[in-house]
């Protein structure tokens, strides 16, 4: 048996008098006659958080949880009941609750289990135990003094970092045994600037699945800090953002969330199974101009939206969605694949064992183009620069989607001129799409900050994009 | 199909309540100079069905603790699900650990002993509803074949989900206080979906109560949802604009979560709040009023103590348009050089004061402008009271509606928008802890084509 599969198994099973070997018999249980598919889910989480503000340690917190979601399905029809007990009393309960959706009573067929061993895409040590208290506050306090350090209109600055380890363990009634080990963490610097009684903040992080030294390496720490500094003095300056439709260039990385709202969501299983998407019925149709390859990666190591194994089990995979404008690819969970005949695709993800999966994005990012992105903000004679956004939502049904800025300034006859304030842009994500014109050669992954809602369940995704030009979207700001 | 587990009601206070004296006697034994606890337990029944199939059947039971401990000045937390004596030391632990790291911060502590809460009044939470899975999920399928029968142009569904939940909850603190409460919510949703020239939009209704017998009948919640959907069908884009703007009422909720944060200590002694120094002025119109009552019988908002144990009490925060009061826990407080206002936690019920239209009379009395009905996005900056944000409504002329409109934009000026608040209806949206009808604003500009 593989070194995951033990020590997973020895950390969430052995504690309440389990082991891999009770599994069997506990599925056997919940997968009776007219049950299509049954799984457990065993988690186990700690996380910290460490803020510094004013310029003091103010507080910290940890927390850990773990437990055993247990879920029967049958045909469209779900059965989910989860304990935070580790038991086979527990287990025996939650399996009695989740089976009622189908009204036979005869046990069920269990395959023989199939360990999955995926690629192993981050370590697997507690990520929170590489730094001990002292200098993890020590950390916050020398990134504090170092940005006070870079301008004298600085009035406030937060640090926060904080830390997540997560063990999980999946066995379901086809045959699937999986374990993972995750780690994720997250560093952000927060800044209050004020000048002639004008305040404005800034905002930068970074994080992955990886551990707290990450940030002490290359500068990185600091560089977040310097970024929210910057972002926070450039918007001292900013004019009123226009207001109307006109052509938009999105910077690269972050930007991402373009994809994210505009495509990703769209294209998750879930909906299109339903019809209740925007693309549905769309496969191997045109939905993007030809410039547009975007892709769902959760084999990217290290990256927050990375997954070994999704939380059914199944390797997390590289997924092409559009290729050349072309939609190609929806993303998967078990249940999706199963009732629309397709492959899973590695996206079955939720947030604890207390929720039920779902199809959900990894890393989401477009392909880079040809472009050189001065050229591309040369070619917009009035129009829009978003150097960096900041969240966005979308309406999957009717296709509207938004994001809004964090930093954007005013395109005047090809030169990127006045940076302008925060305002929500919206558009139709198929439509949109097809107004991309230039994409840039310049591809680069957002810094590790993402977290996506879906039903009221969040989990760390990733998003990248080269430099685009989008010709027409609605810009809502006050401006003319 | 039966639930398992014990019902969770006011009979496991008890036992919550001795939890809690532990769990504060063991971080008094770890060496914490002065501690809070709460712990909870919840349990729920959530269905979905969806085009008359049975989709999910979920069982929820969580329980679990939270602690905050000082030594001295210093602070530290943790939490957990996780039971038993072994949970309550090492979650202890943890956060003694953290605190004995933390800085010194004179600020911190816990709330004035003086000023914990001493009557507690039974405010009548707890009304759990006993539906088996079966009968929630008949009333859900009545709900959506309802919708569906509604209009024709009703063509798919998005889920129609009934959620009951009740739990109990017990707070305590190393000054003695101690005290808790069984609760219970219901709600009862509907989304659907409904299809013209190829385009699809989706649109929901739903109603929540603490005691079941008072939702909103299914069927009722289930045509709205579809006149509602059917409603939106062909909406368009209009031109960039300065125009009036009417805020439905459950959107306008949202206008006054805004000024809540734009008050709330946190923001103030941040100095990210564009309201900072704001006692005193005045920010709304002469006859508009915002009051917090946090002692009503079965609402949804009321609570008898904030989450540090203070008697909460009812006050305005704006009388006659003017910023009567800030929203304070102790912390903040104590940075601010003032006092609580019990709202540590938030605020429990809060009261718009309204005029006698409803919102037929102030669509004709708009004449001309958005109603809005769907706002998406954050677009809110708090240190500036910028405002942008993607939204969805009904375009007016001549006082009346005249078709839907989509993918347009409002922004302004949060200081702005309160100042040049014309109306408030009688439309007022019980579903919620902040109530207000509908909410006219003079002029916003709207972005379009």
């Amino acid at each position: 048996m593989s070194q995951y599969l033990t020590s997973v198994s020895q950390h969430l099973l052995n504690p309440g008098g389990l082991e891999i070997d009770s599994l069997p018999a506990v599925l056997h249980q919940l997968a009776g006659a007219g049950i299509d598919a049954a799984d457990l889910y065993f988690q186990s989480m700690i996380s910290e958080s460490w803020l510094l503000e004013d310029g003091i340690v103010k507080e910290g917190g940890f927390h850990m949880d773990q437990g055993v979601g247990v879920r029967a399905q049958s045909g469209e029809k779900t059965g989910f009941a989860y304990s935070n007990a580790i038991t086979l009393d527990a287990l025996s309960q939650a399996a009695q609750a989740a089976r009622s959706i189908s009204r036979s009573g005869e046990n069920g067929k269990v395959q023989v289990f199939t360990r999955i061993e995926p690629t192993r895409l981050y370590p697997n040590e507690n990520p929170l135990d590489v730094l001990s208290r002292a200098e993890k506050v020590e950390l916050l306090k020398n990134i504090d003094v170092a940005t006070r350090a870079l301008d004298p209109r600085i009035q406030q600055v937060t640090v926060s970092l904080s830390g997540v380890w997560e063990q999980v363990l999946v066995a379901a009634n086809d045959g699937t045994l999986a374990a993972d080990v995750r780690p994720l963490v997250r560093f952000n610097v927060n800044v209050v600037v004020e000048q002639n009684g004008r305040r404005e903040r800034g905002n930068n992080g970074g994080g992955g699945r990886t551990d707290y030294r990450y940030f002490l390496r290359e500068d990185r720490a600091m560089s977040y800090a310097r970024e929210a500094v910057r972002q926070a003095l450039v918007n001292l300056e900013a004019v009123a953002a226009p207001a109307g439709t006109l052509p938009v260039v999105l910077g690269s990385g972050w930007s991402g969330v373009l994809l994210h709202e505009a495509v990703g969501h769209g294209l998750e299983g879930d909906f299109n199974r339903k019809g209740s998407s925007a693309y549905s019925g769309r496969m191997n149709e045109r939905v993007a101009s030809s410039l547009c390859t975007i892709v769902d990666d959760g084999t990217i190591p290290d990256r927050r939206g990375s997954v070994s194994v999704d939380d059914e089990g199944t390797p997390g995979a590289y997924n092409v969605l559009i290729e050349n404008g072309i939609l190609k690819g929806y993303m998967q969970d078990k249940l999706n694949a199963r009732l629309m005949g397709v492959a899973r695709t590695g996206n079955g993800r939720r947030e604890s064992y207390a929720h039920l999966p779902m199809p959900r994005m990894t890393n989401t990012y477009m392909l880079a183009g040809e472009s050189d992105p001065a050229e591309i903000i040369a070619s917009v004679e009035h129009g829009l620069y978003c150097a960096s956004l900041g969240g966005g939502q979308v309406d999957i049904t009717s296709g509207k989607f938004v994001f809004t800025t964090n930093e954007a300034y005013l395109i005047e006859n090809g030169k990127v001129t006045r940076p302008v304030k925060g305002a929500t842009l919206i558009g139709n994500g198929p439509e949109v799409m097809t107004q991309v014109s230039m994409v840039g050669n310049d591809l680069s992954l957002d810094n590790g900050v993402g977290t996506c809602g879906k039903e009221g369940q969040s989990v760390p995704v990733g998003v990248g994009q080269p430099t685009l030009k989008i010709d027409a979207i609605t810009v809502g700001g006050t401006g003319a | 199909m039966n639930q398992s587990v014990e019902a969770v009601g006011p009979a496991a206070l008890p036992a919550l309540r001795e939890q809690v004296e532990r769990i504060l006697a063991e971080a008094r034994q770890q060496g914490a100079t002065a501690c809070e606890v709460s712990v909870s337990v919840e349990q729920g029944l959530s269905t979905t069905v969806r085009k008359g199939e049975v989709e999910t059947v979920e069982f929820n039971r969580d329980e679990g603790f939270g602690i905050t401990l000082y030594v001295g000045h210093r602070k530290g937390s943790a939490s957990t699900s996780a039971t038993g004596e072994n949970a309550i030391r090492e979650t202890v632990a943890a956060a003694l650990a953290i605190a004995q790291h933390a800085s010194e911060d004179e600020y911190s502590g816990l709330a004035d002993p003086e000023k914990m809460a001493k009557d507690l009044p039974d405010l009548d939470l707890f009304h759990p509803w006993g539906i088996t899975p079966d009968e929630a999920i008949e009333k859900a399928l009545l709900c959506e074949s309802a919708a569906f029968a509604a209009n024709p142009k009703i063509t798919n569904a998005d889920g129609t989900s009934l959620n009951t939940h009740q739990g109990c909850r017990i707070y305590g603190n190393s000054h003695g206080f101690i005290g808790g409460y069984a609760s219970s919510r219901h709600s009862l949703s509907c989304v659907m979906i409904a299809e013209s020239n190829g385009h699809m939009q989706r649109d929901y209704f739903y109603d929540v109560n603490r005691v079941a017998e008072e939702l909103m009948d299914p069927a009722y919640i289930g045509q709205r949802a579809a006149e509602r959907t059917v409603s939106r069908l062909g909406a368009r884009p209009v031109p960039t604009a300065q125009v009036p703007i009417l805020f439905a009422p459950e959107l306008a909720s949202g206008l006054f979560s805004n000024f809540l944060a734009a008050i709330s200590g946190s923001n103030l002694y941040r100095k990210t709040t564009f309201l900072e120094g704001a006692l005193g002025q005045q920010l709304f119109p002469e006859w508009l009023s915002i009051d917090e009552r946090p002692l009503i019988p079965r609402a949804l908002g009321s609570a008898s103590f904030d989450s540090e144990g203070l008697a909460t009490y009812a006050k305005p925060f704006i009388d006659k348009g003017e910023l009567v009061s800030y929203l304070l826990s102790t912390y903040s407080a104590r940075k601010l050089g003032m006092q609580s206002t019990a709202n540590a936690g938030g605020v429990h019920n809060l009261f718009i004061s309204h005029g006698s239209d409803d919102q037929a009379a102030l669509i004709r009395r708009m004449g001309k402008g958005l109603l809005v009905t769907e706002l998406m996005g954050q677009g809110i900056n708090l240190v500036t009271g910028d405002y942008s944000r993607g939204a969805a409504g009904y375009w007016v002329e001549n006082g009346e509606i005249q078709f839907p409109v989509q993918e347009v934009t409002i922004a302004g000026r949060l200081q702005d928008m309160f100042r040049n608040i014309v109306a408030v209806g009688a439309d007022v949206d019980r579903r919620g802890g902040i109530r207000t009808g509908s909410v006219l604003i003079e002029s916003m500009t709207l972005a379009g084509r």
